[in-house]
């Protein structure tokens, strides 16, 4: 039963398009998705490894910027006269670009501030997620700056010989977030039940001793950002050419926000929470803007979060499992035993 | 086995330590007594390699493991059983002795030794699904000296291992240790309770603010004058 769980879960949306007509509900479908995606990889770093990254959009918007520059094409002049001309590569070459290069600046994030780590990463990434912004702002040669990159186009998947087949509509766009989903959320689970996690969730609940047991705290940290910045960016670049338009908005810190209240109010450290608290905060505002005021709209959002983190201080996810006893015994102490019960530090 | 020299621990600007020299010869038990804040802590942590010296040189079975990382140390052979029954509370039993194996990858020998702490600790074995968090002050503490014991080590470091323990566990505790040591493995324990510390060990050094001051066997140390008034209430 518990097994075959996920199955049905992901049954039951994969058939959506089917029954779902109504192209702003899909839309919603796939902005939300490409929003999990993006919690999901913020969880890896706050839920597994205890580090908030507060400007996790940058990672989001390199993503997205990086993806369509390698698609659209671009050319540059750098410092001392050097040009820099970029022909138009295919689309898929982009997303794995973005890819690539978001995880590369996880790398450089994680390295300059997991020496020092916590209150600093937290800093260090808010200030890394303003500066990436205003250069996607002022670098007007290259982004366009608030003009906006237009006509980003769709992701395109196939061989030659084949085919090629485009994701132009809403239906197809929706099929390849979801198939990223799946692909993220399986990385992230066999991550996390392997050695590897093992070892973050050690240094996240006491650090000190983690290191005495011989695990090489700053690598599995640095790890663990370069895999979820890189995820980050995959969600980046299927934005950029889902809406095939891209602005130094991306950038925004309200997108980081939206991550971490889908991670916090779904059970941060929990597999399925970025995934529960993703689709209820995602469609909060579709919901209320039913029968809601614009304004009103984001007091209900806000007064929902409220409730949820009053009621459910450990999350959704948790509270689900500890009701339905789905979880083993292991798991429901887990939760119970707060992981500041840290005894003190050894003088 | 273990030598160091002219060791020097700082946090900041704070001196914890200012040129400790001492010997761990193989099999042999050695303890470091000494008051709070004296650098007994300090120096187990930096032999571990959490806390890097400020200058000095550590040797071990003759190389220097001066600038080695913790996990470098461990490899070669030396666990650290930190203070306060140090687990993480919320991993089962089970998973805080895997994690005392981390560096090891003999599979098999990694299973026969999590069975031999079974039989040695049946209290342990009892709660292996169980989280750490859940479990007694005396319990934590068995599992902390465990999960030290799965490192497989040459020298095993023991930091306060009675403290905030009632009486009759902590008999329990350093029986363990007694048992620990007559398996072959060399001990370097930092203990406040300097009486049954000087009863069961080889040699024991006292440190006071930083410094070693006296060094001998056990019994000499509790003959002395000075540790009688001092450390053993007369």
């Amino acid at each position: 039963m518990k097994r075959l769980f996920p199955w049905a879960v992901l049954l039951v949306f994969a058939s959506v398009p089917l029954w779902l007509n109504d192209p702003y509900l899909l839309n919603a479908f796939i902005t939300t998705g490409v929003f999990i995606v993006a919690a999901m990889s913020l969880n890896l770093l706050l839920g597994y490894t205890g580090q908030l990254s507060l400007g996790h959009v940058a990672f989001f918007g390199i993503g997205a910027y990086t993806s369509a520059l390698v698609s659209l094409g671009f050319d540059v002049e750098l410092l001392f006269g050097i040009r820099v001309v970029h022909e138009p590569w295919p689309v898929w070459s982009g997303f794995i670009i973005g890819t690539l290069v978001a995880g590369l600046f996880g790398y450089l994030v994680g390295k300059l501030s997991f020496r020092v780590r916590d209150a600093y990463f937290v800093i260090v990434s808010i200030s890394f997620a303003e500066v990436t912004r205003l250069v996607a702002l002022n670098w007007v040669e290259l982004t366009q700056g608030p003009l906006a990159l237009t006509s980003i186009p769709p992701l395109t998947l196939g061989l030659p010989g084949i085919g090629y087949f485009d994701f132009y509509s809403k239906q197809s766009n929706y099929y390849l977030v979801l198939g990223v989903l799946v692909i993220s959320y399986v990385i992230i689970s066999r991550l996390v039940k392997s050695r590897i996690g093992r070892a973050m969730v050690a240094l996240k609940e006491n650090e000190s001793l983690a290191v005495s047991v011989g695990i090489d705290v700053t690598r599995y940290l640095v790890l663990a950002a370069v895999i979820s910045a890189g995820m980050a960016g995959a969600a980046g670049s299927l934005y950029a050419h889902y809406l095939k338009i891209i602005d130094p908005d991306v950038f925004l810190f309200l997108y980081t926000i939206t991550m971490v209240i889908m991670v916090v109010t779904g059970g941060k450290g929990t597999l399925a929470g970025p995934i529960v608290g993703g689709l209820i905060f995602g469609f909060i505002p579709v919901i209320a803007r039913s029968f809601a005021a614009p304004e009103v709209q984001w007091i209900l959002y806000g007064a929902f979060m409220i409730l949820i983190l009053f009621v459910l201080p450990q999350g959704i996810v948790p509270a689900i499992e500890k009701w339905f006893g789905v979880s083993n015994e292991a798991d429901e102490a887990r939760q119970n035993t707060p992981s500041s019960a840290k005894t003190q530090d050894a003088s | 086995m273990l030598d160091i020299s002219d060791l020097v621990c700082r946090y900041g600007k704070v001196e914890a330590v200012k040129g400790i020299s001492l010997s761990v010869k193989e099999g042999q038990f050695v303890v470091l007594i000494g008051a709070n804040g004296a650098g007994k802590s300090t120096t187990l942590r930096s032999i571990s390699g959490v806390l890097p010296p400020a200058s000095g040189r550590m040797m071990f079975e003759g190389e220097d493991i001066t600038r080695c990382s913790a996990r470098d140390i461990l490899a070669r052979g030396i666990a650290h059983c930190p203070e306060g029954r140090r687990v993480f509370p919320a991993m089962t039993v089970d998973e805080n002795l895997d994690m005392g194996a981390y560096l090891r990858a003999d599979r098999g020998e990694i299973e026969s030794d999590r069975e031999r702490i079974f039989t040695m600790f049946p209290r342990l074995a009892e709660r292996r699904a169980q989280v750490a968090g859940t479990l007694s002050g005396g319990e934590q503490q068995m599992l902390a000296i465990s999960r030290a014991i799965m490192a497989k080590p040459k020298l095993i470091m023991f930091d306060e291992p009675s403290l905030g323990l009632a009486p009759n566990i902590v008999e329990q505790v350093f029986e363990i240790i007694e048992d620990i040591r007559k398996s072959g493995t060399t001990v370097l324990m930092v203990e406040q309770n300097a009486y049954s510390a000087l009863q069961m060990c080889d040699y024991a050094y006292l440190i006071e603010a930083g410094n070693i001051v006296l060094s001998g066997t056990g019994d000499d140390l509790i003959d002395n004058e000075h540790i009688r008034k001092a450390y053993l209430g007369g």
